[in-house]
């Protein structure tokens, strides 16, 4: 099983790289697999990935949490808030207290009283918004280098990491433009240069939710109660508390992006999440609800958002262009296999006409990739939602005692 | 028995309204604001005809955003997408307005149905991956809100769609006067009513009349409640759930209209593009029933425009939006606990009688 799992995760790693390759030497733009690039997604992928990681958690517990991009504000504020007084760290501290309080909020609301879970998230949302605004305008407008809209700036750092050792060959290794080898040199040594250890303690929380919640019993327990409720508890699982351990958790991650994304940008600012609770919910979908898909949906979001933002010649997007139309000529060529033909010529010919408007166009407008990542997790969720399986009772309201 | 029916419905928002006055107050002592001072001066600006006026343009966009909002949930829908329905469709019915010289009744006619009819076609994306694709709605609409602000800042930032309305702001070309429906100023003599709050009347009163005395409305409202009984008795649910989801988008698409043909002329890209949210909190708040959901959005918009006035207390006005917010928390919870209690009292009742039963027996 583990030996299956690993030979297929370095199967779709390889492929990865394969596409990435092919598409830089035929756009011959280095900067779809440089160092700088693949460390930039992944500051980028981190508090998405973390609001994916926090859906998982609420929703394998069965509590759909659209709240988190609530819970995510509640930690960009608490972050800018405790981080300017007292420094980075307790700024992280604070925006993961923060986030669990609205996560409380959820699960008081949705477990407690059993309310839709989506419309507690609404609230929450607007709660979230409404109260930072609130306190910022307090707090913050006469502190020195504040405003009505944002923090002083955060004290302090949390410590990055560059390994010089590794980076400086690999980099210049990248430079070369050899197929293949350049650009795995590029993408590792964008794992050692500049790596935040936020970025770590996120990897670390993806490896330990995919051990808690499959392979130990509180894990199988948990997820029981997104599954089946009623037949957890009658094999004597607390379903309750578990769901509250597991929505409070939720928030918890959720303020944790939240907290990132001040401490990336070194403050806290009025609408600094721009929705990326929400992209978080659909990298958890587009991952079906694990954590492994979830942090490739989150990187996707990371890597065009990154290249959209240090696109200096107006190459980027059209390399993204040529990049998805790559992938869609795969997974066509891979489904006529399997014979889904209808998908598969779809796929073949949306991928024609991306080739054909790559070699046309000059340059594309940013605006293209900046839709790019809701549009393919559209196309997934199109093409793949018959093999996604949510939770059994995800998102039903559960009574101890009380039938469905 | 109506009568008492009316009283329990009547409970939840009670509670939610007190209980968020009384969170509110709590949090403006902690802020060492005087509470008295505060809500008097709160009540004494929102009542003046300015800002009655203002609260009333506010409550139209509100009533329209609740009502497509509500459609939805008459069918268990979550139509998240009010906002990308409704800023998609007002900037399509600038472009189409602004290039129209025709009477204004031809015009304003055109223009509505350019934006009924692009809200509901984007609302229709997210109903054909829901029946065909089996994609949630509430996902499939939250990525088509982010698609449509990215087409829309395109649009209006690289094509000629865009110009320079005023300084440094681009926008679509100004719609003619004879487009517009600026309304009158019979409140206030300075400031005008929208004239899209007569036609939103009109709408509501479409609406319900749509949904209860329509066979259309009855299989709505049956799959809502029941889908597999209304299938059971002939309803095609995915039919049903295309219309919705269509009509939901149709009006979506007015949402932006009285604030377009009322007051700027113009889609640019300072136009409000959250209109959507608000509309599922007022939709819960009106329970779905249009006479409801106007009373939420009068009030809604009554502390969106007297919360303005709390600056010069020093206040920020955001504590409007916490209010909303746990209006939204508090009446849905005590929605729940008046219904368990209700389920309760009912059981009692059976029990009873039933004891009875068996004892005359």
């Amino acid at each position: 099983m583990t030996y299956l799992k690993s030979r297929r995760f370095i199967g779709a790693a390889f492929t990865a790289i394969t596409m990435l390759s092919i598409t830089r030497t035929i756009t011959s733009n280095g900067d779809l697999t440089s160092t700088v690039t693949i460390a930039q997604a992944l500051v980028f992928a981190s508090p998405i990935a973390l609001a994916g990681l926090a859906g998982i958690w609420a929703e394998r517990a069965g509590v759909i949490n659209i709240g988190l991009e609530g819970m995510m504000i509640l930690g960009t504020f608490g972050a800018g808030w405790a981080g300017w007084q007292w420094g980075a760290w307790a700024g992280v501290l604070a925006g993961i207290v923060f986030g669990a309080i609205g996560g409380l909020l959820l699960a008081v609301a949705t477990v407690t009283f059993g309310v839709d879970q989506i419309i507690a998230g609404t609230a929450i949302n607007l709660l979230a918004l409404g109260t930072t605004k609130f306190l910022a305008i307090l707090l913050f407008t006469n502190a020195p280098g504040g405003g009505q809209a944002q923090s002083p700036p955060i004290k302090g750092e949390i410590p990055v990491f560059t390994v010089d050792s590794i980076v400086t060959p690999l980099s210049a290794l990248h430079e070369e433009g050899i197929f293949f080898v350049s650009d795995l040199a590029g993408l590792v040594a964008g794992l050692f240069y500049n790596m935040s250890l936020l970025t770590i303690i996120t990897v670390l929380l993806f490896v330990m939710t995919g051990y808690v919640l499959w392979k130990t019993a509180i894990g199988l327990r948990l997820r029981s109660a997104g599954e089946n409720p009623w037949a957890a508890d009658s094999l004597g699982v607390k379903v309750v508390q578990y769901k509250y351990a597991a929505v409070v958790f939720s928030g918890m991650l959720a303020g944790l992006g939240g907290a990132y994304l001040s401490i990336a940008s070194t403050i806290y600012r009025n609408g600094n999440t721009a929705g990326r609770g929400y992209i978080g919910l659909a990298t958890m979908i587009f991952g079906d609800w694990r954590p492994g898909g979830t942090a490739a949906g989150a990187m996707m979001f990371g890597y065009i958002d990154t290249l959209r933002l240090i696109d200096s010649g107006n190459q980027n997007v059209k390399g993204l262009i040529l990049l998805g139309a790559i992938i869609l000529l795969a997974i066509g060529a891979w489904m006529l296999r399997s014979a889904k033909r209808n998908a598969a010529i779809g796929f073949l010919l949306l991928a024609s006409v991306m080739v054909g408007a790559y070699f046309s166009a000059t340059s594309f407008p940013p605006e293209v990739a900046q839709v790019a990542p809701y549009i393919t997790t559209l196309l997934v969720l199109a093409t793949a939602s018959q093999n996604l399986r949510p939770p059994a009772a995800d998102g039903v309201p559960y009574r101890k005692g009380e039938d469905h | 028995m109506n009568l008492r029916r009316i009283g329990t419905s009547l409970i939840a928002p009670a509670i939610g309204l007190a209980v968020s006055i009384g969170a509110t107050a709590l949090i403006l002592i902690a802020i060492g604001a005087n509470v008295i001072t505060i809500f008097s001066s709160m009540w004494t600006y929102g009542t003046s005809p300015r800002a009655m006026t203002l609260m009333l343009n506010l409550a139209t966009v509100y009533f329209l955003s609740a009502l497509a909002v509500s459609i939805g949930f008459k069918m268990n829908l979550f139509n998240i997408g009010v906002n990308g329905q409704y800023i998609l469709g007002s900037l399509a019915a600038a472009v189409v307005a602004s290039n129209l010289q025709l009477p204004k009744v031809i015009s304003i006619t055109l223009t509505i149905l350019t934006a009924m009819f692009v809200g509901a076609a984007w609302a229709g994306i997210a109903a054909w991956l829901k029946v065909a694709r089996g994609v949630s709605e509430v996902i499939s609409t939250i990525m088509l809100n982010f698609i449509a602000i990215g087409i829309i800042s395109y649009l209006i930032v690289r094509t000629s769609i865009g110009t320079e309305t005023s300084v440094n702001i681009r926008g679509t070309k100004l719609i003619p006067e004879s487009g517009m429906l600026r309304g009158s100023a019979f409140i206030d003599p300075g400031t005008k009513v929208y004239g899209f709050f007569i036609i939103s009347i009109f709408v509501g009163i479409a609406y319900w009349f749509l949904l209860n005395r329509t066979r259309f409305g009855f299989d709505l409202r049956a799959t809502g409640k029941s889908a597999t009984a209304a299938r059971t008795s002939g309803v095609q649910s995915t039919r049903m759930i295309v219309t919705a989801m269509l009509l939901s988008g149709a009006i979506a698409g007015l949402v932006g209209l009285p604030y377009l043909l009322g007051q700027t002329g113009s889609y640019n890209l300072q136009f409000p593009t959250e209109w959507g949210f608000i509309g599922i909190a007022i939709a819960l708040l009106g329970r779905n029933n249009p006479l409801g959901i106007a009373v939420g959005a009068i009030f809604v918009a009554f502390l969106d425009v007297s919360s303005g006035q709390l600056v010069l207390e020093g206040v920020p006005r955001e504590i409007s939006t916490i209010m909303q917010g746990l209006i939204v928390i508090v009446v849905v919870i005590s929605y729940e606990v008046v219904r368990r209690n209700q389920v309760k009292s009912e059981q009692r009742n059976v029990a009873k009688a039933l004891a009875k039963q068996e004892v005359s027996a």
